[in-house]
């Protein structure tokens, strides 16, 4: 199955920190296919839909933020989760 | 038979109701069973918590809602229980896997320099708590009975949001701090609180009464004291009402002195509900919060105090300097490993050490000022030398201001007064004002940390020490025609207020929740008294 990616910029003041990783891993779960984030191109990846593991991550303000997903429903989800992130979570 | 336990009054308040104990799960141990077993009956704790925990999110609103849903989410995410799932696999029981796959994770929050995710461990415990909790059998206190005073050694915040409040109720502990995060959610929210009683909480049973007035608890009360608490409460109940309605209004004392009574803010979103005539301006902003991820972006810290000399519209609006360090660290600027924080590098000492992060800071202010009465105000200053050192720095800044054509004014500079040796040579000082910090102040003065609840009782701003020092300032002050105003917690406490304006000062600042109370006790004070009324 074909894997897309996408990258996005945390510009939000607190970075993935506790509300952001909820909103962002309730939007990711709203999808079927499976989603990975990393703050490095490279990795390590981290399971989306998990905010024990994206708290883990620690991403702070002014990271970049690489996304990876497949599936279906890949494009859509990948798309969603860009738009959460760069709308800053509807936080600030 | 009727006992009064003595200890420190946290919130203010009257309140009586049937003791509820709230046991913490300390050293208990579980007796281990198959693994089968041990899996079941962590799966049932985790299961039965998150269970009580999306039960509370729904009654909550704001932050407290914020807590308990990041909570909901992490229980309900395998990954939080995976390691501890694989330790009771090598054969360890249910509550020690729990344990250590929780420490491994808190210790993962807490090791990180971003200050937002450290303050997470404090969810990651409550968790932890919660399920071992379930794990031993021990009742969650949103079980307790509406009205319930609730009896502890200590008290998790999460627990203290658990609790159904709607129907009075209050809170004795054996150990705490008036300056506790529960202590604090407990004056927001109205519900007495008295902390310190020692190892006596164990013996409270039956029905108590809560005094948060003079920090006293009554076990066993008589009727007639019962009738006096009700009484109390009925009459503190209506002058809180009494004191809402008038928070607008100017505060004078019975004779007639006018007193300011500013407001003291971390950012804007603390004015949210504030109109700003109901008070005299800014008497504090501090800054670590706000410049925390923007030491160096100017930009945005002019934006931010724009937006405070927007809110506050002609009235002074007064800035504190970054006063990192103490308990305030900012990772890569404070130093860490410092054996006593409180008396190492912060405040003015770590700015001027860092000329280049400060002017960034010196600059946004100054073009701020440009839009309205803005004051500098250097924290943690000793030396005469250090307000030269930064008026120095800040004159620079206004040359290449005004060389760059940007439009900037130049700001009132003036000092806090918290380090003692500084309150005693105040006439040293060529301050614009001075402003008496009187949580360090006191805790310096009398050598007893703000927040040990063993020494609580000693960081009294009362001392007659400490109030000779805010009276030599105020004297200062007055003969040089300089303001001197005080910022701290006892600016807002009734039962200091009567004894600040008789040392002289005649400006506090005081936190937007304590607007009303302050200046209804301001207003109790005569000053044409030689000696308090009561």
């Amino acid at each position: 199955m074909q894997e897309v990616t996408a990258s996005v910029l945390l510009t939000n003041k607190v970075g993935l920190h506790a509300r952001p990783s909820v909103k962002l891993t309730q939007t990711a779960k709203r999808f079927g296919s499976r989603i990975e984030v990393a703050t490095s191109a490279a990795g390590p990846w981290t399971d989306a839909k998990s905010p024990v593991k994206i708290m883990r991550v620690k991403a702070s303000q002014g990271e970049m933020l690489h996304f990876k997903a497949s599936g279906e429903d890949a494009p859509a989800a990948l798309a969603a989760l860009v738009e959460i992130v760069a709308r800053k979570f509807d936080e600030e | 038979m009727e006992r009064r336990l003595p200890g420190l009054a946290a919130s203010r308040g009257l309140a009586f109701g049937p003791a509820v104990t709230f046991r913490a799960v300390g050293e208990l141990r579980r007796v281990k069973g198959t693994v089968a077993s041990e899996k079941q009956a962590l799966a049932d704790a985790v299961a039965a918590s998150l269970q009580a925990v999306m039960a509370l999110a729904g009654s909550l609103e704001g932050e407290a809602a914020d807590i308990v849903g990041f909570q909901v989410a992490l229980l309900e995410d395998d990954a939080l229980t995976e390691s501890a799932y694989a330790a009771i696999d090598r054969g360890m029981p249910a509550d020690m896997a729990w344990r250590q796959a929780m420490a491994e994770e808190i210790a993962g929050y807490e090791i990180s320099d971003d200050l937002y995710f450290r303050a997470r461990s404090a969810d990651l415990a409550d968790i932890c708590d919660r399920v071992l909790r379930h794990l031993f059998g021990l009742p969650e206190l949103t079980q307790a009975p509406g009205g319930a005073v609730i009896v502890g050694e200590d008290l998790p915040p999460s627990a203290f949001l658990g609790i159904d409040w709607s129907q009075g109720g209050g809170i004795v502990l054996g150990s705490g701090s008036p300056s506790s995060h529960v202590a604090m959610l407990a004056r927001g929210r109205g519900v007495p609180m008295v902390v310190g009683i020692g190892s006596e909480w164990q013996a409270v049973s039956g029905t108590v009464i809560v005094d948060g007035l003079e920090g006293l608890v009554l076990t066993g009360p008589s009727n007639e004291s019962i009738e006096r608490a009700r009484r109390q409460a009925d009459e503190l109940g209506r002058s809180r009402s009494e004191a809402e309605a008038r928070r607008d209004e100017a505060a004078l004392t019975r004779d007639g002195t006018r007193i300011a009574v500013m407001i003291n803010v971390a950012g804007l979103a603390d004015l949210a509900d504030l109109p700003a005539k109901a008070c005299d301006g800014i008497g504090l902003t501090r800054t670590e919060f706000l410049v925390e991820h923007a030491l160096r972006d100017e930009a945005r810290q002019f934006e931010t105090y724009a937006g405070l000399l927007r809110w506050a519209a002609g009235r002074p609006v007064t800035i504190r300097t970054l006063d990192a360090g103490g308990d305030k660290p900012i990772s890569g600027y404070t130093i860490a490993g410092e054996a006593n924080p409180f008396l190492g590098l912060r405040g003015i000492r770590l700015s001027l050490r860092h000329p280049e992060i400060f002017r960034v800071q010196l600059r946004a202010l100054a073009r701020a000022a440009a839009l309205g009465p803005l004051k500098i105000m250097l924290p943690m200053v000793t030396m005469a030398q250090e307000l030269e050192q930064a008026r120095a720095l800040l004159d620079a800044v206004l040359a290449e201001l005004a060389a760059e054509g940007v439009a900037h004014s130049a700001p009132a500079l003036g000092i806090m007064v918290e380090v003692p040796a500084a309150a005693m040579a105040i006439a040293g000082f060529d301050a614009a004002f001075f402003s008496i910090g009187s949580n360090d102040l006191t805790q310096y003065a009398t050598a007893a940390a703000r927040d040990g609840s063993e020494v609580a009782t000693y960081a009294d701003v009362l001392h007659p020490g400490v109030l000779a020092m805010i009276g030599h300032v105020a004297r200062h002050g007055a003969e040089v025609g300089r303001e001197v105003s005080l910022c701290g917690d006892a600016g807002g406490d009734p039962r200091a207020i009567a004894a600040l304006l008789r040392a002289g000062v005649r400006a506090v600042s005081v936190s937007p929740g304590l607007l009303a109370q302050a200046k209804a006790a301001i207003r109790d004070v005569d000053l044409s008294e030689r000696k308090p009324s009561a």
